[in-house]
């Protein structure tokens, strides 16, 4: 509380007032993030590609719209454009020996111009819900959140579904043990291009989301994207972790990294709440990012330290 | 008729064209009948493991021809490979995915070669057969089957690899060194529940060893590599009668002076 006397001008409902519209917006990063989670812990990989395909999804979808597309339709038009990109990362680093790091980068890179082309060669375009019929906006936020439920649960449902299937299993192996995937008849080439395909795709849906939701297209819109969802993955899956300790299973983890964006689109409403510039939110995002992957390590080295294991040796040579 | 493993004159050099080139598989010539099961020794470098990775299919070999069963696989990569041939690596921690559980592991070996499809991958009734499977094994595992592979020793890790390598009926099974890293004891039960499956199932296997003694009691053949090829080899009654030290002459009469050095590296 003290805090918040100090400084005077901080209201409580304020900020619950934010949480709503929070919670809309975090669920669509967290929608990003199941994407993130297919190659981040199922293939192995840190892509890219996001920061560029989130936009390549927002653009196409507000372009279509304005063009008199059935916002559903622009939808299911953004995440083929976004399976495109996945593709051409993909096809860059199996079929031309692009280290994965390097080809998503490529991707990405070559996409602001494709982004801006989508977008006719503007920075940023409006798509304003009074003129069209929106899946979701930020006008509407009860509409926005009921949608929004609606389509993580179908999705968290339908990864359930694929991972189980004997193609999603050969995907999980491949992250895990390429080694052993080959030798058990897997292409590993292909899971990783199918991966990173299906990834993108999920990932300029919810780029589509995004734009409809806040009314533009914006060329930078995807600017950290795949450090927001890396952040909702690893906070997602901590927290799930925590929740349901031992009956943590596949369904769970999945909701978790949904939950993962929620939490972390609020952090951001409190930050902007106590008026923490807009603009160092990227920086505390990465050092939220850094702490959530070094405490893991840390608490592993800790147990095994050898500064410990010097000092208590002390004991036996004194 | 036909052999299950041919190998014919099988050439194979790394960094060609470079100050590190190696000729290592040199007009490599073998043939496995069905049923087969052969030991390989040789000294360090002499291209056993060579020629394991080309049967697998690691890499394309650089000329020569490989059949399985009759069927020309040379052009095929190791995924392709699969269908036909089950694989224990040498390292424990290569042939099975820690993350994923031991049930989850043997349900993806039970569909080695085959079309990955959106059919459930790891069904109720499967489970079923892999604890039968598992108890073959004599380790306790097939309580265990949720429990993830990484949790597993070395020794434990190898046995699951041996066994989902030898489901599907593979037509060959490669074994390279697959006791080498494990402790004398573990290293026996590995290898007990190696010759009881290949014996049980009736496989055609190949298995490269340092061990001289289990060289010569595993299998119905025995060969020696030196230098890219079969220098020598001894089958059924006249294996059965070899020596460890019958084998230290053979290879000190071809390596000449080297003996001194890599006899150290074949152990009794
Ligand atoms: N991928 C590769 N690239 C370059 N050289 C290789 C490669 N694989 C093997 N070699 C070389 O080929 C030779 C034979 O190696 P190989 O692994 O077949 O020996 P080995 O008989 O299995 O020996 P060991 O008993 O030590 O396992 C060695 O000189 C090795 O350095
Ligand atoms: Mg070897």
């Amino acid at each position: 509380m003290h805090i918040l006397l100090a400084r005077g001008g901080l209201n409580v409902m304020t900020l619950l007032g934010t949480f709503p519209s929070g919670i809309a917006q975090g669920m669509i990063w967290g929608i990003m993030a199941l994407g993130v989670y297919i190659t981040f812990r199922m293939l192995d990989i840190a892509d890219l590609t996001v920061d560029g395909s989130f936009t390549t999804g927002g653009a196409v979808a507000v372009m279509l719209i304005t063009s008199g597309t059935n916002c559903w339709i622009a939808l299911a038009a953004a995440s083929v454009a976004g399976l495109l990109a996945g593709l051409t990362t993909g096809i860059l680093h199996t079929r031309l020996g692009i280290p994965a790091i390097l080809s998503g980068i490529l991707t990405q890179f070559a996409l602001y111009s494709i982004n801006l082309a989508i977008m006719g060669f503007s920075a940023n375009k409006a798509v304003s819900v009074d003129r069209y019929v929106l899946a979701v906006s930020s006008r509407y936020i009860n509409a926005a959140l009921i949608t929004g439920v609606i389509i993580a649960v179908a999705l968290v449902s339908a990864l359930y579904w694929y991972f189980g299937t004997e193609h999603g299993s050969a995907m999980r192996a491949t992250g895990n043990n390429p080694d052993m995937s080959k030798a058990l008849g897997i292409n590993i080439n292909s899971m990783k291009v199918i991966g990173l395909a299906l990834s993108n795709a999920l990932v300029a849906f919810s780029g589509g989301l995004m734009a409809q939701y806040q009314g533009f297209a914006d060329i930078n819109m995807g600017r950290g994207a795949i450090v927001i969802g890396l952040a909702a993955v690893i906070v997602g899956e901590v927290f799930g972790e925590m929740l349901l300790k031992k009956r943590m299973n596949f369904y769970g983890r999945l909701l978790s990294v949904v939950s993962g964006g929620i939490i972390y689109y609020l952090v951001v409403c409190v930050a902007l709440w106590l008026k923490i510039n807009s603009n160092m939110l990227k920086l505390m995002t990465a050092i939220i990012v850094v702490i959530f992957l070094a405490v893991p390590y840390l608490q592993s080295v800790s147990h095994a330290s050898f500064k410990k294991a010097g000092k208590n040796s002390l004991k036996e040579v004194r | 008729m036909c052999a299950m493993l041919e190998l014919k004159n099988v050439n194979k050099t790394f960094n060609a064209g470079t100050i590190n080139e190696k000729h290592v598989l040199k007009d490599l010539n073998l043939t496995m009948e069905e049923g087969d099961f052969v030991t390989v020794i040789g000294g360090n470098g002499a291209g056993k493991s060579t020629m394991l990775n080309a049967i697998a299919g690691v890499w394309p070999v650089d000329s020569g021809a490989i059949l399985v069963d009759g069927n020309n696989i040379t052009g095929l990569p190791d995924f392709k490979r699969a269908p036909y041939i089950g694989r224990v690596f040498q390292d424990p921690m290569m042939g099975t995915a820690p993350d994923l559980q031991i049930g989850e592991n043997l349900a993806l070996a039970a569909r080695r070669g085959k079309p990955r499809s959106l059919r459930w991958g790891f069904t109720k009734k499967e489970a079923e057969n892999y604890r039968e499977s598992l108890k073959i094994l004599g380790l306790g595992l097939e309580d265990r089957i949720t429990q993830k592979v990484g949790l597993l020793s070395g020794g434990q890790r190898q046995a699951v690899t041996l066994l989902m390598a030898s489901y599907q009926n593979p037509k060959l099974l490669l074994l390279d060194e697959h006791t080498a890293a494990l402790d004398p004891k573990t290293a026996k039960k590995v290898l007990d529940i190696t010759k009881q499956i290949v014996a049980d199932q009736h496989l055609t296997a190949l298995m490269v060893t340092h061990n001289m003694k289990d060289a010569i009691a595993t299998g119905n053949r025995l060969i020696m590599m030196y230098e890219g090829r079969i220098i020598f080899e001894a089958a059924k009654e006249d294996k059965k009668k070899l020596t460890v030290d019958d084998l230290m002459r053979k290879f000190s009469e071809v390596a000449g002076e080297e003996f001194s050095n890599d006899q150290a590296l074949l152990t009794r």
